[in-house]
């Protein structure tokens, strides 16, 4: 077996994954309130900005105020960027510069589960950001519905699949500037293509084609509907999207993680 | 055995840009011993300890860590294992006690069983009530502490340790390595790479000489230094004044008589190096040379170690 194609074994994990994803959340504890605070105050400040100032001229969005409508896809946006920025700024200072891997992998802890680890991590840090920001969607009366607790699972695979497409950049990054690549060519087009601030039926009609294939826009036509009281259409097709894009991303993170780290 | 390294081979590249790093490398500690991997930068000795971890897949060769196959068993293999890397690794977002509790839980070992064991651990590392304090608060010398410490969460049958006293002041180092001893006094196997004679000297069992991914030789310090070296050197420096002709250096004075006044002679520098077997003769033509100084002293490793690995520069 030659070592490009050992890099693509399937991985092999074990239980004491979970004391690496302990680690993480225990850095996290110590500074939860900011955490927090920061993953919160920005996608409410644009929600609230953008959904009262713009709904001022944009009466109704398909059958809404725009501000409910605005919601769905906030909290959707803002989980990716929780998700990204995890595996990306704090993944890569654990990665590259504190060394925190190689310590771990000294234990009887292998590379495949320290990733697994990272995946699972952020998507449980985008998901308690997620949850906030749901509180405070509930908390305007921008959600009414029981549906939209049914939103809190999409939102933790939401983060799953963006920690696993975040971790292929970490594993390709030689340094943080290396990252903004990823956010302007990709991250920033996806969230304004995929329906977050107003409807993909306004975009051109072959934008609209590629546009329906970003796991984003797959993410926001789960959510939304769910905070709006009704059932999504399509469902086992939007869950399945997100869920290829994690698997297919993490096997593909894995490969390049170990190709980087087990020289 | 703690650990049985047979015929590893590593190459990294492919092709044309192929390099081997280690080149059928054969080593085997004995239980309790404290063996030293010696050698210059880029010799392959991070290499040899990243394979033996099964950190890393070796080319060719087998390797067996506390008794289990690696790389197929690694994982339950460093369950044995302490690790001392070179880098600093310890947790920056965590205080002393937290960086010992959260490693320990990379071994499955529950907090309230490390929890009672932290003011042991800490003591071992001459960080008495240090639990609370923060890692960017400690100097260098107690960073590798705390890492030994970290090591010993396990209760290790062998412990590695990659450079363990690089860039420490002499203080940390006489500590560091007072706490090695005492660790094979209580039957811990160690093995460390060092590029510090001195280290090697006073603490191995045995010791080896490793230079581009090969043994080049293996014993006790005294057996290396017998096989491989005169046992007597002279250092020779200064200026040089044969009768009625202008100063020269050492250089010049060695091209004239060192070849019939000792057994061999490198120049480094300013200074020629001079082995014998019996110096009584050389020192006593040196007498009569003013302007040259000598220093005569018995041989010890560095002369083998530059002797097998020459005194090039590495890089």
């Amino acid at each position: 077996m030659s070592l490009a194609t050992a890099h693509f074994a399937p991985p092999v994990l074990s239980l004491r994954l979970f004391a690496v994803w302990r680690r993480n959340f225990l850095v996290w504890r110590k500074l939860a309130l900011p955490s927090i605070v920061g993953n919160l105050a920005d996608p409410v400040i644009y929600m609230l900005g953008l959904g009262y100032g713009l709904g001022m001229l944009v009466p109704q969005v398909e059958g809404v105020s725009y501000i409910a409508f605005l919601a769905g896809g906030t909290l959707c946006y803002s989980t990716m960027n929780a998700a990204t920025f995890e595996v990306l700024y704090s993944g890569f200072s654990r990665m590259h510069v504190q060394k925190t891997w190689e310590a771990i992998m000294n234990a009887p802890i292998a590379l495949d589960d320290i990733v697994a680890a990272e995946l699972v991590w952020a998507a449980s840090k985008s998901c308690l950001a997620g949850v906030a920001i749901l509180a405070v969607i509930a908390a305007f009366g921008f959600t009414a519905s029981p549906l939209a607790l049914a939103a809190i699972p999409v939102v933790f695979l939401t983060g799953l699949c963006f920690a696993a497409l975040g971790l292929i950049m970490t594993a390709l990054a030689p340094s943080y500037d290396f990252f903004m690549y990823y956010f302007t060519l990709f991250i920033t087009p996806m969230t304004l293509l995929s329906g977050v601030f107003f409807p993909q039926n306004q975009l051109p009609e072959t934008v609209r084609s590629i546009a329906e294939l970003l796991p984003l826009s797959h993410a926001v036509s789960l959510v939304r509907p769910l905070l709006l009281g009704q059932m999504p259409t399509q469902i086992g097709l939007h869950v399945g999207v997100l869920a290829t894009f994690t698997v297919v991303a993490f096997w593909l993170a894995l490969a390049l993680t170990r190709r980087r780290l087990l020289k | 055995m703690p650990l049985e390294i047979s015929g590893l081979v590593k190459r990294f590249g492919e092709g044309a840009e192929a390099k081997d790093v280690l080149r059928g490398l054969d080593l085997r500690l004995r239980p309790g011993e404290c063996f030293a991997l010696l050698g210059p930068n880029g010799a392959g000795k991070t290499t040899t300890l990243r394979c033996a971890l099964g950190l890393t897949t070796p080319t060719a060769g087998s390797i067996h860590l506390c008794g289990l196959p690696v790389p197929d068993q690694a994982r339950e293999a460093r369950a044995r294992v302490g690790v001392v890397p070179q880098i600093d690794s310890l947790d920056p977002d965590f205080t002393c006690a937290e960086n010992l509790i959260v490693f320990a839980g990379y071994f499955g070992i529950r907090e309230s069983e490390i929890r009672p064991r932290i003011p042991e651990l800490l003591a071992f590392a001459g960080l008495e009530g240090k639990d609370k304090a923060r890692i960017q608060s400690l100097s260098g010398g107690m960073k590798r502490r705390l890492t030994l410490a970290r090591a010993l969460v396990n209760k290790p049958q062998l412990l590695l340790l990659d450079e363990p006293t690089t860039g420490l002041d002499p203080q940390a180092r006489h500590l560091i390595w007072e706490r090695l001893r005492r660790l094979t006094a209580e039957g811990t196997t160690i093995l460390l790479t060092t590029h510090f004679m001195d280290e090697a000297e006073r603490l191995a069992d045995r010791l080896a000489i490793l230079d581009n991914g090969r043994l080049l030789a293996q014993g006790s310090p005294r057996e290396v230094i017998a096989a491989h070296i005169e046992p007597q050197v002279v250092e020779v420096f200064g200026d040089w004044k044969p009768g009625g002709q202008p100063d020269s250096g050492a250089a010049a004075w060695a091209a004239a008589h060192a070849g019939a006044l000792s057994r061999r002679c490198e120049i480094s520098g300013e200074t020629a190096f001079c082995y014998t077997d019996d110096a009584a003769p050389l020192l006593a033509h040196l007498a009569h040379q003013p302007g040259l100084r000598s220093l005569h002293r018995p041989a010890n490793l560095e002369d083998v170690f530059l002797k097998l690995t020459g005194r090039e520069l590495r890089d």
